[in-house]
């Protein structure tokens, strides 16, 4: 019957990705108390050894290893599908699986549970400039990794020139890309990232952290694709961005799907479920410790006698306090460095503080590391504000964590240095500059 | 429409699975042992030299602590020089692709957790670069017999077959310490001991004859027994009086390491990311 064959590769068609009950676990360890995150063979084998011997001595004892390992579901049952050319974003907040369902998904780590049925070609961008070889070329590199990404060799030299020419690097080609500069290190591996010709495209957001040209660049690229009939998924935290580029919105909260419905409905119940003001954050930290390399414990807003506060006046002095955690992923040499950001409470970003341009070094330490940035004089307009934190490398090419929207804290109208009620959104900055005739 | 790929991810992956990604990742596979090969020879000037250096050397000091000093007998008619050589071409081949292969998944932990790829290729790409290396050294080997007169025997065109071997067992061995070395990191200290310790308990300097009759068979249980002693028949010729049933114990040996070793590394990729 070739009608309802047809009818049968007409649905087949037109799903991209379907997850059907999807699941993923992990094991927590708490006996483990080495803060090193590999298993030595030496640790391993003297624990089987003292539990060999306690099962000897107790023999009608109940297996010890329950008690000390707990099973933690990142992500449980996870059902949608999503249609052909479809536009669909991801959100929620820190911790609740996005990170997981964006590595599943990328085939970059398995499921425990459930089924993925992906039709077509995909690209999941994580991260650009992987594989990136600092002693080989600015060309090498290009072939390189282009193969990582999947491409094959015909299609990158098909692509080559256009490459070079979407990075401005063609005076550099021949150049070790260790002698580049960031900028152009960055924008050579986004070059080549843009020209995968995926027919689902698979974005992580850390990716558009970063400098403004750079994140302008990802989305304008994503929206082409979009444009062009090709599957994106996306997973943010930015809701203008998200809000732009996407149709169909998933939210995921504790690693299951709340709803999944158009982005506008999605945005909007994200929106109810955010917390108000809280100066206050803590990590799920048992999670972050096996996912993460690094990752922000805690954090909370002080002030100026140090005490937990979510409210200030104009012309305070405000603080932020936060602990940096060593994870169980430790594989990364060299420094590390964090950035705060604040955002107005209709996401407009207004600062981007970096320990870096601060002439501030984050010195190596074991475990964590708590840092304190203090402003002496608050000069930001009544209104409530959200600080996200930022910690990655030191040429900022990978996030290690990115607390988005941890804390929140108000400015209210008051205070030494006003004078008059000022109303609210009636500007950002407080300013009282010197006046004089001239 | 029809050349459209259909990817199904479950937590368990078929071996019809990883046959198509990798047929699917060829190209992969080719630029990451090219990559190897570029940072190699580029890196040092001595790179390529050393890889003719270091043999050599050793050939030398084996020649007159085992040949000259200790009058260990050779092989057939073979100088000594040459005998020694013969078998310092599998056992570097060896001894760096083990190494290189052993450390190359945490090595590129970086892309495997940030990128799909079959991660079987990680290992498997240092093949070909340590593949150009024992070229090169094979036509030293050549020199040599050149500048003793030594014809070699004409088993010598069996080469790519016992290359073939050598490569199985470094692979086998290469699979599953790489893939352990992901969950215990200190199979690292592992490989330097396993190369160290082998180049003496391997009939690199000696010929295998030394070894007492009653203990061969035994002896053969290290699979680059089987290795050495295959190349050295295949240079010397029927001279070289090879113990056969030690020959095929050793590959055996080499093929159930090989297939342990994939085995394993299969059955674990899955948490590799996990747990870099």
């Amino acid at each position: 019957m070739p009608t309802a064959c047809n009818l049968h590769n007409y649905i087949l068609m037109s799903t991209a990705i379907k997850v059907e009950n999807l699941g993923k676990k992990y094991i927590i360890q708490h006996q483990q108390q080495s803060r090193y995150q590999y298993n030595s063979l030496g640790e391993s084998l003297s624990r089987g050894i003292k539990s060999l011997g306690k099962n000897l001595l107790h023999p009608f004892h109940s297996n010890t290893k329950a008690e000390s390992a707990e099973e933690f579901w990142a992500l449980k049952d996870i059902n949608f599908e999503i249609k052909q050319g479809d536009r669909v974003g991801i959100i929620g907040r820190n911790g609740a699986g996005k990170s997981t369902l964006l590595k599943i998904l990328s085939r970059i780590t398995h499921p425990s549970t459930g089924r993925i049925t992906i039709n077509g070609r995909v690209s999941s961008l994580l991260e650009v400039g992987t594989g990136f070889h600092p002693e080989l070329t600015g060309r090498e590199n290009i072939f390189l990794n282009g193969a990582i990404l999947g491409m094959h060799k015909k299609e990158i030299q098909r692509k080559f020139d256009e490459i070079v020419d979407f990075a401005e690097v063609e005076k550099f080609l021949d150049t070790p890309v260790k002698h580049y500069s960031s900028g152009m290190y960055v924008r050579l591996a986004f070059a080549v990232a843009a020209h995968l010709e995926p027919e689902i495209l698979i974005v992580d957001e850390v990716l558009a952290v970063g400098d403004f040209e750079f994140q302008k660049k990802c989305l304008g690229r994503m929206e082409k694709a979009g444009n062009e009939g090709k599957t994106v998924l996306f997973v943010s935290h930015n809701i203008a961005s998200i809000r732009k580029l996407c149709r169909v919105g998933v939210l995921l909260i504790d690693g299951q799907i709340n709803l999944f419905s158009d982005i506008e409905q999605v945005i909007s119940k994200y929106l109810t479920t955010s917390t108000p003001v809280n100066p206050c954050y803590k990590s799920k930290e048992e999670f972050r410790m096996i996912t993460k390399q690094y990752f922000v414990n805690d954090a909370s807003v002080l002030n100026s006698s140090e005490n937990l506060c979510g409210t200030f006046h104009i012309g305070e002095t405000i603080n932020f306090k936060f602990r940096i955690k060593r994870g169980l992923l430790k594989k990364t040499m060299g420094g590390i460095k964090a950035a705060l950001e604040i955002r107005s409470n209709d996401g407009l970003k207004i600062a981007n503080i970096i320990s870096s341009d601060c002439s501030f070094q984050i010195d190596s330490f074991d475990d964590q590391i708590g840092l304190l940035i203090n402003i002496e004089d608050i000069r930001l307009y009544p209104g409530e504000y959200i600080l996200s934190i930022w910690v990655g490398t030191l040429d900022s090419h990978e996030t290690y964590d990115y607390a988005n929207e941890c804390i929140r804290f108000e400015i209210v109208s008051g205070g030494k240095l006003t004078t008059r009620n000022l109303p609210r959104n009636d500007g950002l900055f407080f300013f009282t500059p010197k006046w004089s005739t001239v | 429409m029809s050349t459209r790929q259909q990817i199904v991810i479950t937590p368990y992956k078929t071996l019809g699975d990883s046959g198509r990604e990798l047929w699917e990742y060829r190209d992969l596979f080719y630029f990451l042992a090219w990559r190897d090969f570029k940072v190699r020879y580029k890196q040092t000037v001595i790179g390529a030299t050393w890889a003719v250096i270091r043999p050599l050397l050793t050939m030398l000091v084996f020649t007159v602590i085992f040949g000259r000093i200790a009058k260990l007998p050779t092989e057939g008619e073979a100088p000594y020089a040459i005998m020694v050589f013969t078998a310092m071409l599998p056992w570097y081949f060896f001894s760096n692709t083990l190494s290189e292969s052993a450390n190359a998944v945490v090595n590129n932990s970086a892309m495997i957790s940030k990128v799909y790829f079959p991660r079987i290729i990680a290992p498997t790409a240092p093949l070909l670069v340590n593949i150009i290396d024992f070229l090169i050294s094979f036509v030293l080997l050549l020199a040599l017999m050149a500048w003793y007169r030594f014809q070699p025997s004409i088993y010598i065109l069996l080469m790519p077959l016992f290359l073939l071997l050598a490569a199985i067992t470094a692979l086998g061995l290469g699979y599953l310490i790489s893939a352990l070395n992901v969950k215990y990191r200190d199979f690292r200290y592992v490989i330097p001991f396993i190369v160290q310790i082998g180049l003496y308990i391997s009939p690199v300097g000696f010929s295998s004859q030394v070894i007492p009759e009653q203990w061969r068979l035994w002896y053969s249980l290290n699979p680059m027994v089987g290795v050495i002693d295959g190349f050295r028949w295949m240079v010397i010729g029927d001279s070289a009086n090879i113990y056969w049933d030690g020959f095929f114990l050793s590959n055996a040996i080499s093929l159930a390491l090989f297939l342990i070793g994939y085995r394993y590394f299969m059955h674990t990729e899955r948490q590799f990311a996990d747990s870099l």
